[in-house]
């Protein structure tokens, strides 16, 4: 793994970081990204809205998309908006 | 997304399931709000929707034409501050309670996506309550407005939405329904991400969120019957008749519908009514009235009435009336179809009926209710507390208001505590989930978290016990007028009732009864009983072995509570402290029970259980309670001298089990253990010296006390799965109990010390420890031995050597039963030695197959390779007992 393909999410403005993988995926990038998460301790509509568009924008690009170092608070929060189905998870 | 069932155009279908995953995503961040965070929202929401009482009452108005602006004012107001007022120290996040002592925490999980369907009756009440339940509860609601109450209510999620959202709800909490149809309704009660239907409104929509197939909390229409009984305070009732029935022009579903009026006050009570404004209807005007109102096609209440003024009613119909009338009220002679004003009428007109007697008012209130009012409300006005009763017995309404209005009682929080609410449960009489008035926890689920408990556990044992060579003397220091002894033939002729009799207080009135030396029946028991009363004893010295004693535990039990039913006694329990009978409490004499024991085996002078025969019935029947338990218990060895040496080694090994078993039992504790292992060692002791030399007092008194004392250890951790394989051997084939015993004990410590196939539940035990406990043993009795398997395997060595030093026979087969024999009789064995509750103690669960197993082992005996260490291996551990 790269440092050029792993975003560390801000955790205060998690969608900022997030649009930008998104932008990144629509700018032509090829591979895996890399989410590092372990910053997150609170994420919001506006964030979760943002991860929904990047897995629709990975899923149509068939970029993979692996979410690290998310806490189980946070996990939780993804799989009610129903979208860990969407992304691989590490630690 | 979601199918699309109902043929909705794309567009729509994206615009609907847009609204809901907006909703997903919003229920799902808020989530993560704590219950300070909510609170901080609620707060502002409720002033918010206090400062917009009247101005979203005045749009109500507007769009629905029905109502009185004031009342739905007021209505906004209950709707935000009263339900505040309950929910506001609700915890609704996290731990919402806790007991300590049962070890349960309740914790709160939101729901996710609600969707709302609201009324037009009761249009913005029902939307600020809803919205103000789901902020406390972390909830995102889609609202689905009754569509000629839209724009009112979609002002009111307005406000509440944009309150929320300032304080920190998530974005998109709550959405309303553009103009919509039924099938968008139909689409979203049936869309996979929406948690759960709330639907107040008509009967049609409660039936469309129930067909769903979703969660739902279905509130629909009700018919609210009022008895209005003689013993009322009437000035108060007819008040608060007129207040609730007016009250936003009886657009509550709670609103009284029908008045039974007691003939007594009949007349009375409508000339109140008609004093405070109300128009009685002559016949003619109620049958105009029930045929303009009232659709004459369907039965119910025609749209156009609901929610308008009584004069407007009146005019519409062609009823002249005073300018201020309030309220129309109209004689019925009965309930039904017949009586089209009998059901509900969401509109000032109240049906009264004359009543002749307070039966048949109550049948009238019952045929209201049935006439689709079932779950809703009843009223009743009286001051007689029988006759409050008998209603609330009768009526089937999930809210029964006493001596309050209807509709603004069925409210909750003005008239009474009940629960503040805009939303009615109905229970199943109307078809819905439940009875309570719809609160924060019906928009919850509520998570238990359950910590493991012990069971409490008991030690209990006769409140005296005098042991030793001669301790029948302390009968001396047991004042009594009359004492009964009981005994067997062969003591008599032995003297030992003599002895006994010696040893009883001079002036004593002394009988005794002899009994035969077997079982004891109901007909013996019965001339126990008899004698016990002839002669009114006040003490029963129970003089023999096991059934002698059990004999006078039974006789003492019915001589105290003659109404005992011995055969619902002895009903069959798992758990001695949840059993469903109780023995009786109630003692007719106070007698006392000593038990004097002529065996050192059963130990019944010490133990709580009785075993009698049910001839009639052809079955053994066991009592067991504590309450059976001997008063006093002597162990005097002089009585166990003459016993003849099959008896002592039968019953010295019938001791043995006990202590082995009630060592391992899933009750066994440090209570227990002490007798059991004390048990054990004076058993392997001085049983062979008592076989070898019978007259060895030393000894016989050590067999004798090792009796009792496995006896308590029984007593109060129970035996396990060698007694009831030995009980169903014993019976089926006519070997003594201790010999039966002695033919399954290596066999069954092989068993339990090894990994079960299926383990016994029990709260009181951390792990298996049968294995360790019987290592334990080995230790005490010195048998060597490194680990816990060797250990365990040495126990067994030396229990086989103990039998065959006593000349047990060692297999089934050396008691002459053949093969053949035995297979025949396996199927019966193996289900009555499972029906016996005796191994429901037992540390490992047997199984059928495994009790078969263990039948032909103890059938081939010893050296056919498959008992003790053959077995399964024990499980090997290093650790300590614990």
């Amino acid at each position: 793994m790269t440092a050029s393909n792993c975003l560390l999410v801000d955790g205060e403005c998690p969608d900022k970081t997030l649009r930008e993988a998104i932008e990144r995926i629509i700018a032509g990038f090829d591979g895996e990204l890399v989410l590092n998460f372990s910053d997150v301790q609170y994420i919001d509509p506006k964030a979760l809205r943002a991860l929904e568009d990047l897995a629709e924008e990975a899923e149509r690009t068939q970029v993979a998309v692996v979410v690290r170092g998310v806490n189980v608070k946070v996990y939780k929060v993804l799989k009610l908006a129903r979208l860990t189905s969407q992304f691989s998870f590490i630690n | 997304m979601s199918d699309n069932p109902a043929g909705l155009t794309e567009e729509r279908t994206t615009y609907l399931n847009g609204l809901v995953g907006q909703a997903r995503t919003a229920a799902a961040a808020f989530s993560q709000c704590t219950q300070e965070d909510v609170d901080r929202i609620v707060k502002p929401m409720v002033i918010a929707g206090l400062e917009a009482a009247q101005d979203l009452a005045r749009l109500a108005i507007e769009e629905t034409k029905i109502g009185v602006l004031e009342d739905k004012a007021i209505k906004n107001m209950v709707a935000t501050e009263f339900v505040y007022n309950y929910v506001r120290d609700k915890r609704t996040v996290g731990v919402i309670r806790e007991d300590t002592e049962r070890g349960i925490l309740e914790l709160a999980e939101p729901i996710g996506v609600i969707l709302s369907l609201t009324p037009i009756t009761n249009p913005t009440s029902t939307v600020l309550f809803k919205c103000i339940m789901a902020i406390k509860t972390r909830n995102a609601v889609i609202f689905s407005p009754h569509p000629a109450a839209w724009r009112c209510c979609a002002e009111a999620v307005r406000i509440m939405y944009e309150t929320a959202v300032k304080h920190g709800a998530p974005e998109g909490v709550f959405t309303c329904l553009e103009s919509h149809t039924l099938h968008d309704n139909d689409f979203l009660m049936h869309h996979k991400d929406v948690g759960l239907i709330d639907a107040t409104g008509g009967p049609g929509v409660v039936k469309a969120a129930y067909g769903s197939g979703k969660p739902a909390l279905g509130v629909g229409p009700g018919n609210t019957p009022v008895y209005l009984e003689k013993s009322a305070d009437l000035d108060m009732a007819v008040v608060d008749i007129i207040t609730s029935k007016t009250f936003d022009n009886g657009t509550i579903c709670a609103s009284e519908q029908t008045i039974v009026i007691d003939d007594e006050i009949y007349d009375r009570v409508l000339q109140k009514f008609a004093d405070l404004g109300s128009h009685i209807c002559s016949p003619q005007e109620t049958e105009l009235l029930s045929c303009t109102v009232i659709d004459p096609a369907t039965g119910f209440m025609q749209p156009m009435a609901v929610g308008q003024k009584a004069t407007t009613i009146a005019r519409f119909v062609g009823i002249s009336v005073k300018p201020k009338t309030k309220l129309l009220i109209a004689p019925i002679q009965g309930i039904g179809r017949k009586y089209p004003l009998s059901v509900e009428k969401l509109f000032p007109v109240l049906a009264v009926y004359r009543a002749k007697s307070v039966d048949e008012a109550l049948k009238v209130c019952v045929d209201v209710n049935h006439a689709g009012g079932l779950g809703h409300t009843a009223v009743v006005f009286s001051n007689n507390e029988d006759v409050i009763r008998r209603f609330a017995d009768v009526i089937n309404a999930g809210r029964i208001i006493v001596n309050s209005p209807g509709s603004i009682g069925a409210l909750g929080g003005v008239y009474n505590d009940m629960v503040p609410t805009f939303s009615f449960g109905c229970g199943t009489g109307g078809g819905n989930s439940t009875t309570d008035n719809v609160n924060v926890y019906h928009y919850l689920n509520i998570k238990r978290m359950a910590r493991r408990t012990q069971a409490h556990m008991w030690f209990r044992v006769p409140n005296q016990i005098y042991f030793n060579m001669n301790a029948v003397e302390n009968l001396r220091n047991f004042a009594s007028r009359s004492t009964l002894i009981i005994t067997n033939p062969g003591l008599e002729q032995l003297g030992h009732a003599d002895i006994v009799r010696r040893a009883i207080p001079a002036g004593t009135q002394v009988r005794v009864t002899i009994i035969p030396d077997a079982e004891p029946d109901l007909k013996i028991i019965a001339q126990g009983v008899e004698a016990l009363n002839f002669y009114k004893a006040d003490q029963i010295i129970a003089l023999g072995g096991g059934s002698v004693i059990d004999a006078a535990k039974i006789m003492k039990l019915k001589y105290e509570s003659p109404d005992a039913d011995l055969a619902e006694l002895a009903a069959p329990f798992l758990d001695i402290r949840k059993r469903v009978v109780q023995y009786p409490t109630e003692k007719v004499n106070h007698a006392r029970l000593i038990a004097i024991s002529t065996t050192s085996g059963t130990g019944s002078e010490v133990t709580p259980f009785a075993v009698m025969t049910d001839k009639a019935r052809g079955i053994k029947v066991t009592l067991a309670d504590y309450s059976l338990t001997p008063d006093v218990a002597i162990v005097d060895p002089q009585f166990v001298m003459s016993m003849p040496k099959t008896l002592t080694v039968d019953t010295g090994i019938d001791c043995l089990t006990h202590a082995l078993e009630a060592a391992v039992s899933i009750y066994a504790s440090p209570y227990t253990d002490s007798n059991a292992m004390q048990a054990i060692r004076l058993v392997f002791k001085y049983l062979p010296e008592v076989y070898d030399n019978p007259g060895d007092e030393e000894a016989r008194s050590m067999m004798h006390n090792a009796a009792c004392i496995a006896a308590i250890a029984f007593s109060n951790a129970s035996v396990g799965v060698n007694h009831a394989m030995a009980h169903a051997f014993g019976a089926r084939f006519g070997v003594s109990h201790g010999r039966a015993n002695a033919l399954m004990l290596p066999h069954v410590i092989a068993y339990n010390a090894g990994v079960p196939t299926k383990f016994m539940p029990s709260p009181n035990q951390r792990t298996y420890i049968a294995h360790k406990k019987y290592a334990m043993i080995a230790d005490l009795l010195g048998l060597g031995g490194h680990t816990v398997e060797e250990k365990v395997a040495n126990l067994v060595s030396a229990t086989e050597q103990l039998l065959d030093r006593l000349q047990v026979p060692r297999s089934i087969a050396a008691l002459g039963i053949s093969k053949e024999q035995f297979e025949l009789a396996m199927p019966d064995l193996a289900k009555v030695a499972f029906d016996d509750p005796s191994w429901r103690s037992n540390p490992r669960m047997p199984l059928v197959k495994e009790l078969i197993e263990l039948y032909w082992m103890a059938f081939r005996g010893r050296g056919s390779g498959e008992t003790a260490a053959a077995v399964e291996p024990p499980i090997a551990t290093e650790e300590a007992l614990v």
